[in-house]
């Protein structure tokens, strides 16, 4: 029996390849996303944005649209002035200063970034409201805009935020362990340059929401991540107590972190229905989504790494620069800082430091995309070992196994303070090894170069912190997030026997309706169909900190464990009494609870449950009905890890980069159901593949945000990706009852080196000692003329570029030249 | 996401519909809608009008004739890319967009809205086709070189409807197309078309056609002069292709510099060169 | 409100008729005015393909067409790929092999892949990869709905199954 059948009672689904309960509704095109709904009465909103990055917002001239007789109302920024309070910002680092400069959801006076809402129109009807919006009239005065995260730093740069005097928003540190003396110790020391660039969510439904203004009470129902946090802010920013709000979380297609907000536009359809008595309702276009959803990573890092002649490891100091755009939203400035919890990777070192530092510019936020500072992290340590194996000569996965910190070290405290739970980093690698035959790849590598191929390959060992989290170390004495980050369950037994479990997470497309299911089936002896799992409505089931991080299994599961064994336990008692035994004498067998070792004296849960709700004959004392809830507060993260290769093909001509083989071995606990890790396997390695390959925001010298479709942000279809060999180990996390870690970002975290290695070890022979991301074929073709004498590279940061004469892109070219051809 | 307001009409003749086109210099044609109304979606091009040509009979159908190919206008890409006997045109029309869009997107379309970034002008081009267009005044022939003025620009008249394409060359010559895109749906970053007559190993006859190299469709004429009638070895091909991008001045954008097009012009030409010379 | 048109077109195997604007996208018509939620939107550059829908037979998408082009014509959505309350089998396939996570591009990918099978029975990984390229996916690294389409085409109920197929002689556009 495996450590979860025998914490779960064995029915025998946890672990299991179930298919899922969501799925009937997803393929027949019968589920209600956010566009799905609609309400009698309804006003569309149409929003005004600015096309400047930095301006003073002169005038706004909303006559010509007030007279439209289909437009009910025009708001600016003036309008909004009884809003209670600007966004809400959660992280207040203790002993750190963090600039949090105001933002409301339609600008005043000025407006920091291209896109910036300005306006809102409201009308009846879904067309003619974006034709009225066009009429609304908006006078700019430029200001100087800054969009390069380094320079932004530099004396006599143009300030994103006056009142500050810097576009520095914040320095954080995080360290341990003696690092000037361990870098003395050292024998060798190599420093790394790295860029980890700025990506987009890009989930393919955009965001929208519906708000609902009716008898004094509020109903907003978004495509959102965070439905609970959502209604803590709305609470603040219109003033208004959170039992009159309720917000809902209709099938929301795709979160990857971009939907881990609270946006502006969700503030402003509440208030507009507020103030206007209708429902209000918008959906962005992919065009709003890509330039007002918030982006993901822009770093640049400054690795430096320490190790003795042997390879012993001895310091890390990462300094990491953020571009945190111009404005927060509810915890942007965090992410980067939660690379210092991975800094130091799956090694020991004598001491670890990570500083980060926040920067202002003229771009939109960057807060959480899948990973949130830990692929950043990761890319960090495993770039740095390749270049410090290289630097000594050895193997790269010799270097690792030295370092690597053992099995039976665990929980292992890190001298910065992060304690990792369970780990087996050496069995993660043989793993991979197992299905990597490096000494033939190499043969064949070198086979291949002769014929002009050129091959690489690249590993990453890689460990994530996930599983937010302990409220004590996350929230306000700790890392500063002021927020709990505990989970909840309710699993209620109905009177027939089914059962319907509610959480507090809000799973998004990760299959937690047949996950939990399974839990909840094996604890109380039913079949995952007789539960049906509820979530994403504040107003049906308890509090709950809802879905990132990678805490739905880890927290949210183990809160609904802890449920269905409070259930299980008075169902216990309920047939103890009943059938005359002790409770400590009933076990769960065979979907009945039975006296042991007397399979004939046993009942099932709807008889018992027929007890509970028909109470005549219970023990004394105690209460009738089999609904039972659970809050769980972790007292740790938990630490996924994992060994990834990657094989590429680049075709020195043009540069182009091909994945050849991806192999990922990861180790997420025990399954809870295999298929749905392989799934987040499968989705996060493409996640990264795209980042590395193919996918980035790009703002010109301008502020202009270049990558504003889906044109030019290139999310790699099936043609681009290959299919994935995926294998697991499973080292059970001491942190819950379920062993379970989370996955959801891990591979997305782990994966970023072993494609970069990839590369670059292809490119080795052609003279190529780095290329930083993204590996476009542009750039890689640029790193290659470099190497070879013949042009200069490509440009070392990629925080913002000159594109060409603009409009000059295929198909979407400019409005018509002389001569109306259009 | 949403087009401003048009006026709509779909007249049941090629007359009707350039009457109609005459009356309002503001409306545009519309075919298969996958280059206009995406343009009308962002609100890049905002017509008074749409002229749809769904209804106009005798615009479709591919007929041989003799060495060449006669293809009515509103013949679909996905009817191209099944008909594996047209070779070279099979094999560009099956590469543009996706399936979706070849479901919908027409020859007559494609070349009517004239940008250098999509794969048939650059087909046209490069085998020395001609369109027939009609006008008020009745049919007239243009030749490909003619056809392309400049970005988004043809010799069409606004009130000039395109009804057939000839492709006169298809048999007996080899042809390569080589498309470089960042993704298989993607408009080429550069696009070489490469059409090949070969006797007795040597170079009868070249045309290289380019896409995306300028503001209209170009012939490597650099190339095309240097192969024409030399033998077909691999060192005279790649000799012919060094000199592909001579006199181009691609424009740079998000995924190329200017540099790394002709670069790619040079390497895509000796590739579609090599395909296409082994017939 | 702008200049209208009447749109008749059988969709889903039903005639339906409507006075719309001439600008209304088909996605949009199907969506709001036909109440068929099951296509979707996911961008406005045609790329995404999650708003896919057969017209006449074959694969398009919907939010590059206008509803005005489908007046005659026969459109099917995702709600109407089923038969007699039976999954069809890609709709199975994509169940059984965890070909879906949020959904949201799926009923377009279902769409697209019964088309690129209908052209193609037997499809190798790399021309279901191709075929599917006009599709995105966010979730599912495209791994398991590649298994899924496969197994689809495997699958000997296709025979049997009337799946609206390419009609084999060119049509008359819009037709």
């Amino acid at each position: 029996m495996s450590i979860v059948e025998e914490r779960t009672g064995g029915n025998g689904y946890v672990g299991q390849a179930l298919r899922r309960k969501e799925d009937p509704r997803l393929i027949t095109g019968s589920a209600t996303y956010i566009d799905d709904l609609t309400l009698p009465g309804t006003l569309w909103a149409a929003i005004v944005r600015s096309p400047e990055a930095h301006a003073r917002i002169v005038s706004i001239d909303t006559s010509a649209a007030l007279e439209r007789p289909d437009v009910e109302a025009v708001f600016t920024g003036e309008d909004l002035a009884d809003l209670a309070a600007p966004t809400v910002f959660f992280w207040k680092p203790p002993g750190v200063e963090v600039k949090v400069p105001e933002h409301w959801p339609l600008a005043r006076g000025k407006v920091g970034y291209v896109g910036q809402a300005v306006a809102v129109v409201l009308g009846t009807d879904r067309y003619s409201v974006v034709d009225a919006a066009e009429e609304v009239i908006v006078e700019y005065e430029p200001l100087p805009v800054v969009v390069d995260l380094e320079s932004a730093l530099e004396e006599g740069a143009p300030l994103v935020h006056d009142e500050y005097g810097t576009n520095n928003c914040f320095e954080w540190s995080l360290g341990g362990g003696d690092l000037d003396a361990a870098f003395e110790e050292a024998d060798v020391i190599v420093e790394r340059r790295l860029v980890n660039h700025r990506t987009a969510g890009a989930a393919i439904e955009t965001r929208g929401c519906i708000a609902e203004w009716r008898a004094d009470r509020l109903t907003l129902w978004s495509s959102t991540q965070i439905p609970h946090i959502a209604r803590v802010v709305l609470s603040i920013q219109l003033g208004i107590s959170e039992d009159r709000i309720r917000v809902v979380a209709p099938e929301v297609g795709g979160g990857f972190g971009s939907k881990l907000q609270v946006y502006g536009e969700e503030v402003l359809a509440c208030y507009c229905s507020r103030r206007l008595n209708r429902p209000v309702k918008w959906i962005a276009t992919r065009s709003e989504d890509m330039m007002t959803t918030h982006h993901g990573r822009d770093h640049v890092a400054r690795v430096r790494l320490g190790a003795k002649r042997d390879g012993t490891l001895t310091a890390i100091h990462a300094r990491i620069l953020a571009d945190l755009g111009s404005y927060h939203l509810i915890e942007g400035p965090v992410i980067p800082t939660f690379a210092a919890c991975v800094i130091s990777g799956c090694y020991r070192f004598s001491a670890v430091k990570c500083d980060v530092t926040g920067v202002f510019t003229n771009k939109f936020t960057t807060d959480a995309i899948r990973g949130a500072g830990r692929p950043e992290g990761i890319h960090d340590i495993e770039m740095a070992m390749d270049q410090l194996a290289r630097e000594l000569d050895m193997d790269p996965l010799e270097l690792r196994r030295r370092n690597f910190l053992r099995k039976e070290e665990f929980p292992a405290s890190l001298p910065h303070g992060v304690i990792y739970d369970s780990g087996d980093y050496d069995g993660a690698l043989e793993k991979l090894l197992e299905h990597v035959d490096v000494d033939a790849f190499r043969r064949e590598q070198a086979q291949l170069r002769e014929q002009g191929i050129y091959r690489g390959i690249g590993f990453s060992c890689y460990v994530e912190i996930c599983g937010l989290a302990p409220s004590r170390v996350l929230g306000p004495p700790g890392w500063g997030m002021q927020g709990g980050y505990f989970e909840s369950a309710i699993v209620r037994v109905h009177p027939t026997g089914s059962v319907t479990a509610y959480t507090g997470t809000s799973p998004h497309g990760q299959g937690h309706e047949t996950g939990f299911a399974q839990i909840v089936a094996d604890k109380l002896g039913v079949s995952p169909d007789q539960v049906e799992v509820i979530h994403g409505d504040t107003n049906t089931g308890p509090f709950g900190k809802d879905t990132y991080g990678s805490r739905t299994a880890a927290v949210g599961g183990e809160a609904m464990a802890r449920a269905a064994d409070k259930v299980a336990n008075k169902a216990k008692q309920i047939a103890a009494h009943k059938l005359e035994a002790a409770p400590e004498d009933i076990e769960l067998r065979d979907g009945e609870f039975r006296v042991k070792g007397v399979p004939e004296k046993g009942m099932a849960l709807g008889d018992i449950a027929g007890e509970a709700y028909i109470p005549v004959d219970l023990p004394e004392g105690m209460e009738p009905g089999l609904d039972e809830t659970a809050f769980y507060d972790p007292e740790n993260f938990t630490w996924p890890f994992g060994a990834h290769a990657c094989m590429v093909d680049v075709d020195p001509e043009t540069g182009k980069v091909e994945i050849v083989r991806y192999v990922a071995v990861d180790d997420c606990g025990p399954a809870i159901n295999p298929m749905l890790i392989d799934g987040q396997i499968h989705g996060g390695l493409a996640h990264t593949i795209g980042q590395v390959l193919y996918e980035q925001v790009v703002y010109d010298s301008e502020g202009q945000l270049i990558t504003g479709s889906f044109v030019d942000y290139a999310l790699p279809t099936a043609a681009e990706l290959p299919s994935f060999e995926t294998d697991r180990t499973e080292t059970p996390s001491p942190v819950n009852s379920l062993g379970v870690k989370g996955v959801g970002e891990a591979a997305t975290i782990g994966s970023t080196p072993a494609i970069h290695s990839a590369l670059l070890d292809a490119l080795r022979p052609l003279g190529v000692e780095f290329v930083d991301l993204p590996l476009t074929p542009l750039r890689v073709w640029q790193a290659i003329q470099e190497a070879r004498g013949e042009g200069g590279g490509p440009r070392a940061s990629e925080q913002a570029r000159d594109v060409g004469p603009q409009g000059q892109g295929p198909g979407f070219g400019p409005s018509a030249p002389e001569g109306g051809a259009l | 996401m949403i087009p401003a307001e048009f006026e709509y009409a779909a007249p049941e003749s090629i007359e009707d519909a350039i009457a109609v086109l005459g009356e309002d210099p503001e409306a545009k044609l519309l075919a298969g809608g996958q280059s206009l109304l995406p343009l009308m979606k962002l609100r890049l091009a905002v017509p008074s009008r749409l002229v749809d040509l769904r209804s106009v009979p005798g615009l479709t159908g591919i007929d041989r004739q003799g060495d060449g190919v006669r293809i009515g206008a509103m013949t679909r890409h996905a009817d191209l890319q099944d008909a594996d006997e047209l070779g070279l045109i099979a094999r560009v029309a099956g590469s543009i967009a996706d399936q979706q869009v070849r479901n919908r997107g027409t020859i007559g379309g494609s070349l009517a809205h004239g940008d250098p970034a999509s794969d048939l002008p650059a087909l046209l081009l490069a085998a020395e086709g001609e369109v027939t267009a009609q006008g008020p005044g009745g049919q007239r022939t243009i030749p490909a070189g003619e056809l392309f003025q400049d970005y988004l620009t043809t010799a069409l008249a606004p009130d000039e409807v395109i009804t057939e394409v000839r492709v006169p060359v298809v048999d007996g010559w080899g042809f390569g197309y080589e498309k470089f895109n960042r993704r298989a749906e993607d408009w080429a970053m550069v696009g070489v078309c490469a059409l090949v007559r070969t006797s007795d190993g040597t170079c009868e006859d070249v045309r290289i056609g380019f896409t995306h190299m300028g503001s209209t469709p170009l012939r490597a004429t650099a190339s095309e002069a240097a192969l024409r009638g030399k033998g077909l070895e691999a060192e005279a091909i790649a000799d012919a292709a060094e000199q592909a991008a001579e006199g181009t001045e691609p424009p740079g954008d998000l995924n190329a510099t200017a540099d790394y097009k002709r670069h790619l012009a040079r390497v895509l030409t000796k590739r579609a060169l090599t395909t296409a010379a082994k017939g | 409100m702008g200049a209208t048109v009447r749109v008749e077109a059988s969709v889903n195997g039903e005639r339906r008729v409507s006075e719309t604007e001439a600008r209304t996208l088909l996605v949009y018509w199907l969506r709001d005015e036909l109440g068929l939620t099951g296509t979707h939107i996911g961008c406005d550059t045609s790329n995404c393909g999650a708003c896919t829908v057969h017209l006449n037979g074959e694969a398009v998408k919907s939010c590059t067409v206008l509803a005005a082009q489908v007046d005659g014509a026969e459109v099917t959505t995702i709600e109407g790929l089923g038969r007699d309350g039976q999954l069809h089998p890609l709709q199975e396939a994509f169940w059984k092999h965890h070909g879906l996570q949020c959904g949201y591009c799926t009923p377009g990918m279902i769409m697209a892949a019964a088309d690129l099978l209908a052209r193609n029975p037997d499809p190798s990984e790399e021309d279901v990869r191709h075929g599917l390229e006009g599709n995105l996916c966010r979730c599912t690294g495209y791994h398991n709905i590649v298994k899924a389409v496969q197994e689809a085409a495997r699958a000997r109920e296709m025979a049997a199954v009337e799946v609206p197929g390419p009609p084999r002689e060119t049509p008359q556009a819009g037709r």
